[in-house]
């Protein structure tokens, strides 16, 4: 990568990033593949942490293999298996190899997870999180002591732009820009008027908005979205797009909704860029680049 | 009134911890695990029967009116006879009374046989909430009355996390989602910017666990029997 998400977020060009889910295990060649596949095509990769509360290889050691092949690495932090001693001491590691972005959770519950009866900690929060890296920056920890060498991070952390009630969810957005939020990762969008009306709200804030965009694979992954994750909204005409789709063609036509949406996100001037989660499919994302024009 | 929500055990669970027992004495509790259904009359009752079913002699049954109570020695010791023939006591309180029974006998081992879940409020009959962990840094000023330490699956005190949907949680369709249940009472009082406030993290040490707190020397009186 040429130049840091930071730089290029503040280019004014329309940025692409895109995720990698660590394996569970420590079999690292598909993932390395993936990301070598990615690492030039997309402005910056994600790398989860636990996500969904399924034990996987750690982010910050993915993230540190993504530097290692050149790429731009976001590194995910959430709050729900360190607490606030861990995730500082984390931080000044990432630091000191060389990561610069961190997106900021405070992480799905253990109970949903594939280790139910694991302690969640929250010892902090997302907001927290976000304070404490300004808090490091500054040269001071969390308990007011001197650093010897302080960090320096571009930060970031999500929102749920289809949450419902959408008002709790927009002032914590509020919270997290004033807390320090440099960038913000959208949770998936499929319906752009909805999308459209959050960016009338969100613009107004000194923060670079991607829209966040979920490869759909099957019409029966669209329904249990809708049914089963907070927060997701897949508009029925893209469920009838899909299942009108002919057999074994579902997943080419979801490749190509995703690049549909992402192409008219940037046509429009929408927001700063799309984050790209192929969830497993990572090999199709240069494909839904090409649809939207982006390559 | 703040209650001590419990849980029996599983009869496998239950068989297990008196395996090593014949003759079990049965102490259930007048107060909250009566009203939890879960150590009352009617559950001292079933457990004495299905243990005699099993093999086990019973020598003995008792319902202390509040079993967490300083009169629960009293109690015990108007019941010593049948308790003395016993191997094992099997208490069907919550860990308060389990603890109280065991600390009255150096000589007898107690089994529980209910798990206590959380301290919490019978909203209304046959419900019952958690709605403070006893935290020891109250936000209830800022948050409308309604605690997000207690009410929050994570206890967090800055707002909503991601999973909170149709104002319910990600953990539990059947469980609230206490910040949309704040952010409905703020918006209510006209107050929603409270919500914007940033919370600090909080200290989880107000009272380093094991709590413990001395009246101070000064107020004790002899009165209320607080006089060393």
């Amino acid at each position: 990568m040429a130049r840091s998400l930071k730089e290029a977020l503040n280019s004014g060009k329309f940025v692409v990033t895109s995720e990698i889910g660590p394996p569970k295990g420590t079999n690292l060649e598909p993932m390395i593949h993936h990301i070598d596949l990615l690492k030039d095509k997309v402005d910056a990769l994600n790398l989860t942490d636990h996500q969904s509360s399924v034990m996987r290889f750690p982010s910050l050691g993915s993230a540190l293999i993504v530097k290692e092949r050149g790429g731009e690495p976001i590194l995910q932090m959430t709050c729900r298996d360190r607490n606030r001693l861990a995730l500082q001491a984390d931080l000044m590691f990432a630091y000191t190899r060389g990561i610069r972005n961190v997106l900021c959770l405070t992480g799905d519950s253990t109970v949903v997870g594939d280790h139910k009866a694991a302690k969640g900690v929250f010892d902090i929060d997302s907001c927290q999180l976000l304070r404490t890296i300004r808090q490091l920056e500054s040269g001071k920890d969390m308990g007011d002591n001197e650093l010897d060498g302080n960090v320096e991070f571009y930060a970031g952390a999500i929102v749920t732009p289809e949450a419902d009630p959408p008002g709790p969810q927009l002032i914590k957005f509020e919270k997290k820009v004033a807390a320090g939020a440099e960038f913000i990762q959208t949770q998936a969008i499929y319906d752009l008027d909805n999308f459209r009306r959050f960016m009338d709200f969100a613009g107004k804030f000194n923060v670079k908005i991607l829209a966040g965009i979920v490869l759909l694979v099957s019409a029966r992954m669209a329904k249990f979205m809708n049914g089963n994750v907070p927060g997701i909204f897949v508009p029925q005409a893209l469920i009838d797009e899909l299942a009108g789709a002919p057999k074994g063609t579902a997943l080419k036509k979801g490749i190509e909704i995703a690049g549909r949406m992402v192409r008219q996100i940037k046509e429009e001037n929408m927001c700063a860029g799309v984050h790209i989660m192929a969830i497993g499919k990572e090999e199709v994302v240069p494909e839904i680049l090409e649809i939207a024009g982006i390559s | 009134m703040i209650r001590s929500i419990t849980r029996q055990k599983t009869p496998e669970e239950i068989s297990g911890l008196l395996e090593p027992f014949t003759k079990i004495f049965i102490v259930g509790c007048g107060t909250c695990t009566t009203m939890a259904r879960t150590g009352g009359q009617p559950e001292v009752v079933r457990m004495a029967k299905s243990l005699q079913e099993a093999g086990k002699e019973i020598t003995g049954t008792m319902m202390i009116p509040v079993a967490c109570d300083e009169l629960t020695h009293e109690a015990l010791e108007e019941n010593k006879q049948a308790i003395a023939g016993a191997d094992v006591l099997l208490i069907m309180t919550c860990a308060f009374g389990v603890q109280t029974i065991a600390l009255h006998f150096m000589d007898k081992p107690v089994v529980p046989a209910l798990d206590t879940l959380f301290i919490g409020k019978e909203k209304q009959p046959g419900t019952f909430d958690e709605i403070c962990i006893q935290c020891g840094e109250c936000v209830l000023g800022e948050t409308g009355g309604i605690c997000p330490v207690a009410g929050c699956h994570k206890g967090l005190v800055n707002g909503p996390c991601g999973g909170t949907d149709k104002g319910k949680c990600e953990v539990d369709a059947k469980k609230d989602c206490v910040w949309t249940l704040i952010y409905n009472k703020l918006e209510a009082l006209g107050s929603l910017d409270v919500m914007r406030r940033y919370q600090d993290p909080k200290n989880y040490h107000v009272e380093p666990q094991p709590g413990k707190v001395l009246i101070p020397f000064e107020e004790r009186s002899e009165e209320d029997g607080t006089q060393p």
